[in-house]
C-alpha cells in the first residue's frame, strides 16, 4: 500500500464508524420515542421464570428481573427505553405499556 | 416465642414461602434448609447457561441484602427424616431441628436410565446448577453426545451441547417429539429445525446399553443392533418428586406428596409446594403434578400465607408454558394433548398433566411451519393453544382459555376454510375489551 492508500483506507474506516455510530444514535434515538409513545417497560409475572437475561443485557444495569418478580413496571427516571430487554426475554414477559403517572 | 418456620428446599417454593411468611409475621424464625450448595438459583435459566447465552452470576435472583432484608436463615444440609409428631426435623449430620410450621419444598428429580452403564461417570442429567456445570466441563471434551428423552429439558440439552461436540446424537423412542403434547405437524417442524442444525435425530431408538471403555462411556448399543460411539450421555427421559421423607414420615402420597388447596398435608402443621407436591383441584376434584417455575411459586406464597395463620387457597390457573424449541418461541396453554410419551417417565419438566386432559374437542389448525397456531376448541370455550412462532397471539389466547371466555360469536368462522385465526382472534379479543 501507498502512503495515499493507507491514508484513504483510514479515513474510510474513520468515515465507516462515523456512519456506524449515527446509525446506531439514529435508531436507539428512533426507539426511544416509539418507546416513548407506548409507555414503560410493564412485565407480566405469571410468565417469568426469573432467568435474568433481561437484567444481564440491560445496558444500564436496572434489575429488570426483580421488576419482573414483582410484577411492577419499570419507573427508573433513567431508563433509556431502549427495548433490550423486551426483545430478549425468551417468555414473552415484557412489553411497553402506557402508565398513566398522573393515577396513583 | 415467636414461631419457628422451617422450609426445606431452596427452590422457587420456599423462596416464595419464606416471602409470604414474612409478610404476615414479622417476628417467626424462617430457616431455609437445602442440600444444594448453590441455594436459590433459576432452574429455567440453566438452559441459557449451558448455552452460553448467561454468564453462572446471572442464575442467582437474590443477593445478600434480600435474605438479610427478610431475615432468613439459610442452612445447607440434607433433612433426613421428619417427625410429625415430635414436630421436629433429623438432618444427615445427626441434628434435631423443631418447628411449628413444617415446609416440604424438595422439588423434583430427574429419573436414572434402568440401563447398564448407568453409573459411568459420562452419564449426565440436568437438575441442578452443579449438572450444568458438569455438563459443560464433559462436553467440552467430548467429540460425541448422545441425549435421550423428551420434553422440553432435552431439547434444551440438544441445544447445550451442540457448540460444544461435533456429534449430537438425538435419541426418539417412537417416531415423534413429545407426543403427549405437541401433534405431528408441530413436533416435525422442531425435529426438522435440529436436523438443519446439524443434530442427528435417530428415531425408533431405544438404548438397550451404555458401553464402557476403562471406566468411561464408549458408545451406546441400541435395540436394533447399531451402535453410537460417543463419550457423553445426557439422559431427560422424565422426573419424579422427591417424597421419600413424606412417605418415611407417614404422609399421604400418590405421584407426589397429596396437598390440600390449602396445601396442607396429612400432618398436622406439615405443609407441602412446588414440584413435590400434588394439589387437589377444588373445581376438577382432581390432584394433579406439575413441574412448572410459577406453579410452584404460587403453591409456595399460598402455604407460606396459610404457614402464618392466613387463610388462603390454591386456586389452579390454567396451565402454560413459554419456551424455545429447537429455536422455535412455542407456548403451551391449557388442554392439547393427550395420551402419554414413550420418550418421559410419568412427567417432564416444564409439564403439567392438565395438557394432557383434554376431552373430545374440535382442533383447529392455522399457518405455515414455523408460525403455526393450533387451538383446543370445546362447544363453548378454547380449552388449550398451541403456538409455535409469532407470538402476538399469546397473551390474548392465555386471557381467553384463562378465563373461559365464551367463544360462541366466533366458533363458525375456526371451521371456514381461508378464515385468518390471527385476525378473527385478535378482533375478538379486542371486541372484549383485552389488550392483545
Ligand atoms: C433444566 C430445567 C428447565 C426447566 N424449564 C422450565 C420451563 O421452561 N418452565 C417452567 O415453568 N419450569 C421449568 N422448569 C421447572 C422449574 O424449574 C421447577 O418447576 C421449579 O424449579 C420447582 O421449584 P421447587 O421449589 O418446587 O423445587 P426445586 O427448585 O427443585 O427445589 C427443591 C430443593 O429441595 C432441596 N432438597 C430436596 N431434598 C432435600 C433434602 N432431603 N434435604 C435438603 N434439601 C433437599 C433441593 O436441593 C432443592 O434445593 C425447568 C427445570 C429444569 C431443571
Ligand atoms: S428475561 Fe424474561 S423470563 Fe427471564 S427474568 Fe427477565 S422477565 Fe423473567
Ligand atoms: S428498556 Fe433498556 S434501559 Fe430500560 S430496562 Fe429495558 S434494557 Fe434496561
Amino acid at each position: 500500500m501507498t502512503g495515499y492508500e493507507q491514508a484513504l483506507a483510514r479515513c474510510l474506516y474513520v468515515w465507516d464508524n462515523v456512519a456506524m455510530s449515527l446509525k446506531d444514535l439514529l435508531q436507539r434515538d428512533h426507539n426511544r420515542r416509539t418507546a416513548l409513545v407506548v409507555g414503560q417497560v410493564t412485565p407480566e409475572a405469571g410468565r417469568c421464570v426469573q432467568c435474568g437475561i433481561c437484567s444481564y443485557f440491560c445496558p444500564i444495569n436496572i434489575d429488570v428481573r426483580r421488576h419482573a418478580w414483582l410484577g411492577e413496571p419499570v419507573q427508573e427516571s433513567h431508563c433509556l427505553t431502549c427495548g433490550e430487554c423486551v426483545a430478549r426475554c425468551p417468555r414473552g414477559v415484557l412489553h411497553f405499556a402506557r402508565v398513566d403517572l398522573l393515577l396513583p | 416465642m415467636s414461631t419457628r418456620y422451617l422450609l426445606v428446599g431452596s427452590g422457587v417454593a420456599a423462596i416464595a414461602a419464606a416471602e409470604a411468611i414474612r409478610s404476615l409475621d414479622a417476628a417467626g424464625a424462617i430457616t431455609l434448609i437445602s442440600d444444594d450448595p448453590h441455594g436459590y438459583y433459576s432452574r429455567p435459566g440453566l438452559a441459557y447457561y449451558l448455552t452460553g447465552e448467561l454468564p453462572r452470576a446471572a442464575l442467582f435472583p437474590w443477593n445478600e441484602q434480600d435474605f438479610a432484608r427478610l431475615r432468613l436463615q439459610r442452612l445447607q444440609a440434607r433433612v433426613a427424616a421428619v417427625e410429625p409428631e415430635a414436630h421436629r426435623l433429623l438432618l444427615s449430620d445427626g441434628a434435631v431441628l423443631p418447628y411449628d410450621r413444617l415446609l416440604l419444598a424438595t422439588g423434583a428429580a430427574a429419573l436414572q436410565p434402568d440401563l447398564p452403564g448407568n453409573h459411568l461417570p459420562e452419564v449426565v442429567k440436568l437438575d441442578s446448577l452443579a449438572d450444568a456445570e458438569r455438563m459443560i466441563k464433559l462436553a467440552k471434551r467430548a467429540r460425541s453426545a448422545v441425549v435421550v428423552g423428551g420434553g422440553i429439558t432435552a431439547l434444551e440439552i440438544v441445544e447445550g451441547l451442540h457448540p460444544y461436540c461435533r456429534h449430537v446424537h438425538y435419541l426418539l423412542r417412537g417416531a415423534r417429539y413429545w407426543s403427549n403434547v405437541l401433534d405431528e405437524e408441530e413436533a416435525r417442524t422442531v425435529l426438522a429445525r435440529l436436523a438443519a442444525a446439524g443434530v442427528q435425530i435417530h428415531t425408533h431408538s431405544e438404548i438397550t446399553q451404555i458401553e464402557e471403555r476403562q471406566g468411561h462411556v464408549a458408545a451406546v448399543r441400541l435395540q436394533k443392533g447399531e451402535r453410537i460411539a460417543c463419550d457423553l450421555v445426557a439422559v431427560a427421559i422424565g422426573v419424579v418428586p422427591r417424597l421419600e421423607l413424606a412417605r418415611a414420615a407417614g404422609l399421604q402420597v400418590d405421584r407426589g406428596i397429596l396437598a390440600d388447596d390449602t396445601l396442607r398435608t396429612s400432618a398436622a402443621d406439615v405443609f407441602a409446594a412446588g414440584d413435590v407436591a400434588q394439589v387437589l383441584d377444588s373445581r376438577s376434584g382432581r390432584a394433579t403434578l406439575d413441574t412448572l417455575w410459577n406453579t410452584a411459586r404460587a403453591h409456595g406464597e399460598v402455604a407460606g400465607r396459610n404457614m402464618a395463620g392466613a387463610a388462603a387457597r390454591y386456586l389452579k390457573p390454567v396451565p402454560f408454558n413459554v419456551t424455545r424449541l429447537a429455536g422455535i418461541t412455542t407456548t403451551v396453554i391449557g388442554a392439547v394433548g393427550a395420551g402419554r410419551d414413550a420418550d418421559v417417565q410419568g412427567i417432564a419438566r416444564g409439564d403439567s398433566d392438565i395438557w394432557r386432559s383434554r376431552g373430545d374437542a374440535l382442533v383447529v389448525e392455522d399457518g405455515e411451519t414455523v408460525n403455526r397456531l393450533r387451538l383446543v376448541v370445546g362447544p363453548q370455550h378454547l380449552l388449550g393453544a398451541v403456538l409455535m412462532g409469532d407470538q402476538r397471539l399469546s397473551r390474548t389466547l392465555q386471557h381467553l382459555i384463562g378465563t373461559a371466555a365464551d367463544i360462541t360469536p366466533i366458533r363458525e368462522l375456526f371451521t371456514q376454510p381461508g378464515v385468518n385465526l390471527y385476525n378473527v382472534l385478535a378482533e375478538f379479543a379486542q371486541s372484549r375489551m383485552v389488550e392483545p
